[in-house]
C-alpha cells in the first residue's frame, strides 16, 4: 500500500474562499521509504500541495488517501490521531520568539508525549539530548539553550528542521526548507534531512526551489506549475529542457539556480508588536 | 530673501481671501452638539452654582477647615495601617479568584486552539461551546464589582469577603475576555503548525501559544491589580470593608481629620501600587 495516494485532487489556498484553484486534479502516489522532491515556479502550488497531502487543508474535490486510510472519512478524532504521524513543517520556521531553543525543538514530540510530560519538560527538558543530536546534524548544537529570537534566519529555519527530525515521523512534509540558507547550509540541510528519512524509513517529501539541489539529492522529482503536473519522474530522467519549459516566464528563478544557488529573498516572521491599550475594559 | 518675499507676494495678492468650504460644516457640528447637550444637562439637573449658595459655602468651608492637620495619632494611623493591609489583601485575593476563572473561560474562548477550525470552518458544537464560554465572560464583567458587592454583602454579610467575590467574579469575566483576545492577536503560525502535527490543545497552549503572548498577559494581569487595589476602596462603602469602609464612617459623622488621613493613605497607596505595577510591566516587557 502506498503512503500517499492523491486522485484527482483540486484544492484551494487556505483561507482562500473563492477565486482560482491552488492545485488543480493533481494525482499522486508516494510509497512509502521514497524521497521526493516537488518543484516549480512561484505560485505553481507546491506549499498547498503539501498541505493537501498533510491534512492541513480540506480538498475541494477528489480522493485522499494517507497511511491505509482516507482520513476526511475518519472523525476528528481519530483524524487528528493521524496528524501525529506526519510532519508537516512550514516555510517560515513557527517558533515563538521568547522560546528557548531546546524546547522549539522538543516541541516537535508533542503528538507523542503526554500532556505532564511535555508541562514537565517546559521547566526542565526531558530528553534534551534528542534535541541536542538533531540540532548537531544541523551543526547548531551549540544554541540548544538560546533563545530564538536571538537567532539568524538561517539559524532559525536549522531550528524548524531539527524539530522535524526529532519528531520522529513516518511522513516529513518540508516545505522550503533552505530559503534563508546559504550553498554550503543548504547542502548540509539536505543531506541530514535525506540521511534522516533513509535511516529511518520515512517518506520524505520537499518543496524546493534549487533544481540543481533537486536534481543531485532526490530520486524522484515532481514538478508543478499553475496547480497541475508537469512531469514526475525519477530526477536522472529531468533534462535541462523539461526545466526550462517548466520554468517559461519564470526563467529569473532557474538561472539564477544555474548560475550559481543565490538564496532569494526570506523575510523573518514578523515580530508582532501590539500596542494594546490599558483602559478599563 | 525671507525678508522680501511677503512683499513680494503681496504685489500677487488676490483681492478676496477665497473662504474656507469646511467652516460652514464645523459650525453646523458645534451647533448640533450644544443642541443635544442642552436638554441632557437639564435632565440631569447640572446645576454647578449650587454649589456656591450662601448655605452649601458655609458648611463646605466647616468641613475643610477641619481637614487640616489630618488626623495622626498612633491609635488612628495604626487603625488605618490595617485598613490598609485589608484593602491589599481584598484586591489580591480578589483578583486570584478572578484569574482562577479567567483562564478555564479563556482557553474556552479562544478559536486558535480549535482543532477543527485548522481545516475550514469550526465545527458546530466547539463554536457553541466557545460562543457559551465568550457570552459567559460577557455577562460576568458586563455587571460592575459594585454590585456584586451589593449582592454578596446581602448573602455572606459586611465583611471582606463579599469584597473578595465581587471583585473575583467582575474581574474574572474582564480577565477572561482581554486574555482570549490577547491569546488571538498574536501570530497564529506557532500555535497551527503544532496542532498540524497532532499535538493536543492544552500542549499547543503551553509551546505555541503561551511563549508568544506570556508577557502581555502579565502585563495586563499586574494593570488588572492596580485597579482592583483602587477599586477594593470604593467597595468599602458598601459594607465590604478596608479603606473604604472607614472613609464612609468619618464622612458621615463629618470627621474631617479623619477623611483628611485617609485621602492621603488612599493617594499614597494608589501611586506606590502604579510605580510598582509600571515597575514590573517594563522589567517584564
Amino acid at each position: 500500500m502506498p503512503t500517499i495516494r492523491l486522485e484527482r485532487v483540486s484544492a484551494r489556498f487556505s483561507g482562500a474562499r473563492a477565486g482560482t484553484l491552488a492545485i488543480d486534479s493533481v494525482d499522486l502516489t508516494v510509497q512509502r521509504g521514497e524521497v521526493v522532491a516537488i518543484i516549480g515556479p512561484s505560485g505553481a502550488g507546491k506549499t498547498t500541495l503539501l498541505q493537501a497531502i498533510a491534512c492541513a487543508l480540506r480538498p475541494m474535490q477528489g480522493e485522499v488517501g494517507l497511511f491505509d486510510s482516507s482520513p476526511w472519512a475518519l472523525s476528528r478524532r481519530r483524524l487528528h490521531r493521524l496528524r501525529a504521524r506526519l510532519f508537516l513543517a512550514p516555510q517560515v520556521p513557527p517558533l515563538p520568539p521568547r522560546q528557548r531553543v531546546v524546547t522549539s525543538v522538543l516541541a516537535g514530540l508533542l503528538a507523542h508525549r503526554g500532556f505532564w510530560t511535555s508541562l514537565r519538560s517546559l521547566f526542565y527538558p526531558v530528553d534534551s539530548q534528542a534535541a541536542q543530536a538533531a540540532l548537531a546534524r544541523f551543526d547548531i548544537a551549540e544554541k540548544l539553550f538560546d533563545r530564538v529570537d536571538r537567532l539568524s534566519g538561517g539559524e532559525r529555519q536549522r531550528v524548524g528542521l531539527a524539530r522535524a527530525l526529532v519528531s520522529g515521523a513516518e511522513l516529513l512534509l518540508i516545505d522550503e526548507p533552505l530559503s534563508a540558507l546559504d550553498p554550503t547550509r543548504a547542502r548540509q540541510a539536505i543531506a541530514a534531512l535525506v540521511g534522516a528519512a533513509r535511516g529511518s524509513g520515512a517518506t520524505l517529501i520537499t518543496t524546493l526551489h534549487q533544481v540543481e539541489v533537486a536534481r543531485a539529492s532526490f530520486e524522484r522529482i515532481v514538478a508543478l506549475r499553475d496547480g497541475r503536473v508537469m512531469f514526475d519522474v525519477a530526477s536522472a530522467g529531468v533534462s535541462d529542457a523539461m526545466l526550462r519549459e517548466l520554468y517559461a516566464d519564470h526563467e529569473d528563478e532557474l538561472n539564477s539556480q544555474l548560475e550559481g544557488a543565490t538564496p532569494y529573498a526570506y523575510t523573518l516572521p514578523g515580530q508582532l508588536e501590539l500596542a494594546r491599550p490599558m483602559t478599563c475594559r | 530673501m525671507s525678508t522680501s518675499s511677503p512683499t513680494v507676494l503681496r504685489a500677487t495678492l488676490p483681492q478676496r481671501a477665497v473662504p474656507d468650504p469646511a467652516a460652514g460644516g464645523r459650525l453646523g457640528l458645534v451647533l448640533l452638539v450644544a443642541v443635544l447637550l442642552w436638554p441632557m444637562l437639564v435632565w440631569t439637573e447640572f446645576r454647578p452654582w449650587d454649589l456656591f449658595d450662601a448655605r452649601s459655602l458655609k458648611f463646605t468651608a466647616k468641613f475643610l477647615a477641619e481637614f487640616v492637620p489630618p488626623r495622626h495619632d498612633a491609635e488612628f494611623l495604626g487603625l488605618l495601617l490595617h485598613q490598609t493591609w485589608r484593602t491589599i489583601a481584598m484586591a489580591t485575593a480578589g483578583l486570584t479568584l478572578a484569574f482562577g476563572l479567567a483562564v478555564p473561560l479563556a482557553l474556552l474562548c479562544t478559536g486558535r486552539l480549535s482543532i477543527s477550525a485548522l481545516t475550514g470552518r469550526m465545527a458546530a458544537m466547539p463554536y457553541v461551546l466557545r460562543q457559551l464560554a465568550r457570552w459567559a465572560a460577557i455577562v460576568l464583567r458586563s455587571i460592575p464589582e459594585l454590585v456584586w458587592a451589593l449582592i454578596f454583602v446581602r448573602v455572606v454579610g459586611l465583611g471582606p469577603t463579599s469584597g473578595v467575590i465581587a471583585i473575583g467574579i467582575a474581574y474574572g469575566g474582564m480577565l477572561g475576555k482581554v486574555y482570549a483576545e490577547i491569546l488571538e492577536s498574536g501570530d497564529a503560525a506557532t500555535t497551527q503548525a503544532l496542532l498540524r502535527n497532532g499535538a493536543g490543545r492544552l500542549q499547543a497552549f503551553f509551546y505555541g501559544t503561551l511563549p508568544q503572548c506570556s508577557t502581555e498577559l502579565v502585563s495586563y494581569t499586574v494593570y488588572r491589580w492596580e485597579c482592583a487595589i483602587r477599586s477594593s476602596v470604593v467597595l468599602g462603602f458598601v459594607g465590604a470593608g478596608g479603606l473604604g469602609q472607614e472613609l464612609d464612617n468619618a464622612s458621615k459623622m463629618f470627621a474631617g481629620a479623619e477623611v483628611s488621613s485617609i485621602l492621603l493613605v488612599f493617594i499614597l497607596l494608589v501611586a506606590i501600587a502604579d510605580r510598582l505595577s509600571a515597575w514590573l510591566r517594563k522589567e517584564l516587557g
